[in-house]
């Protein structure tokens, strides 16, 4: 199946895999879950919709990472699945 | 001109968070050795949302891209060649690498419609570099030149040693380059994190053959470099007396006198005032001074 991974679970960090699907799943593991949930999903949201990605599967592992690094990090998998497409 | 200039990995984002806090006068934003192969890619990414999402950072600014001989070094600068950043460090510099990095920048800096002229810090850290520093100190955009002892001792097949021998003739020869062209002087990291008294010795080596920063791997060390590299205030004091006596001596028409039974003339004048320039700069004057 076709994954794409980056980033880590060092503090300030997150893990992103995304595989590709017939419809939008999100899924948050943070470490400030309580508070920042909302705003990680909104990250993912927008960074997908800047690059027109409508179905897709996002597993996001943060450990404290800035609005920032969790748009790199998920540019990057994305980036990496698309690779392994050809 | 800068005293201290922080190496930070491109792929590690605690790191690039906290790369205003540190208190270094500039930042390295490495995407070269401290970035593994596997990761240029995330790295790049990481450091173009980085740059995005800063406004006005106290310090500046600077990207170690991948090397010329490399084929991620126009990915590199593509990503962060931006209005963001002061200039781009070179590793493995030659003259020739220098000409073919100014024709990428203009065209990178004309399609983008760019503010701001991206200065350039070559690595000096090959035996052809050394004889090119002459060269490369007086090409376009050079804004410093920093030197690479441990790729270099390596070209040149010698040890690095504590005391540093080996390289004192690039960093002499840097020096000279770099205040002839008043470019930074910025002396080659000291690596071992854990050896305070080893920085300030090999600090104070650099500072005397005419270097006037140096690299840091670790952000302990800037507290040190910081304090070799700034006037000491004993030095500002005596520039403070040295400018007092000037005025004076001026107001009585008198070209050279003496102070503390030494002679002082325009040269001296002249340090006097720059080490009050620097003292200025780095924030090191009483406040009714500043």
């Amino acid at each position: 199946m076709l994954t794409g991974i980056a980033g880590t679970l060092e503090s300030n960090d997150a893990m992103i895999t995304v595989t590709p699907a017939d419809k939008l799943t999100i899924e948050v593991k943070s470490v400030v879950d309580a508070f920042y949930h909302d705003q990680i999903v909104k990250v993912i949201k927008d960074t997908l919709f800047d690059s027109k990605i409508a179905n897709i599967s996002v597993m996001c592992q943060d450990k404290g990472a800035l609005d920032y690094t969790i748009r790199a990090r998920l540019l990057t998998a994305i980036s990496r699945m698309e690779e392994q497409n050809g | 001109m800068v005293r201290s200039m922080l190496f930070i990995p491109g792929n590690n984002p605690a790191m690039l968070q906290n790369a205003d806090v540190f208190g270094a006068d500039a930042v390295i934003i490495d995407l070269e050795d401290a970035v593994s192969i596997q990761e240029k890619d995330a790295a790049r990414i990481l450091v173009k949302a980085y740059l995005e999402s800063i406004d006005h950072p106290p310090m500046k600014i600077y990207i170690r891209i991948n090397g010329l001989d490399t084929t991620d070094y126009e990915k590199d600068l593509q990503s962060v060649v931006t209005d963001q950043i002061d200039g781009i460090v070179l590793p493995k510099a030659k003259v020739c690498d220098v000409e073919r990095l100014l024709t990428l920048l203009y065209k990178i800096e004309s399609e983008t419609h760019m503010q701001k002229i991206i200065g350039i810090i070559p690595i000096v850290e090959s035996a052809k570099s050394v004889l090119e520093i002459e060269k490369l100190a007086a090409l376009s955009r050079i804004q410093g030149m920093l030197l690479g002892a441990e790729d270099l001792s390596a070209d040149m097949e010698l040890m690095r040693t504590i005391t540093g021998t080996e390289i004192e003739y690039p960093r002499a020869r840097m020096a000279f380059a770099c205040k002839a062209y008043k470019i930074d002087a910025i002396d080659t990291p000291f690596t071992d994190t854990s050896d305070n008294l080893g920085l300030i010795a090999d600090c104070q080596k650099a500072q005397n053959l005419g270097l006037n920063a140096k690299a840091a791997i670790h952000p302990n060390q800037l507290e040190t470099i910081h304090d070799v590299f700034s006037p000491s205030l004993q030095r500002i004091e005596w520039a403070k007396r040295v400018l007092k006596a000037a005025k004076k001596a001026d107001d009585q028409g008198l070209g050279v006198f003496s102070l503390d039974g030494k002679m002082i003339d325009k040269p001296i004048i002249e340090r006097a005032t720059k080490i009050m320039e620097s003292a200025k700069k780095y924030r090191l004057l009483p406040v009714e001074h500043a």
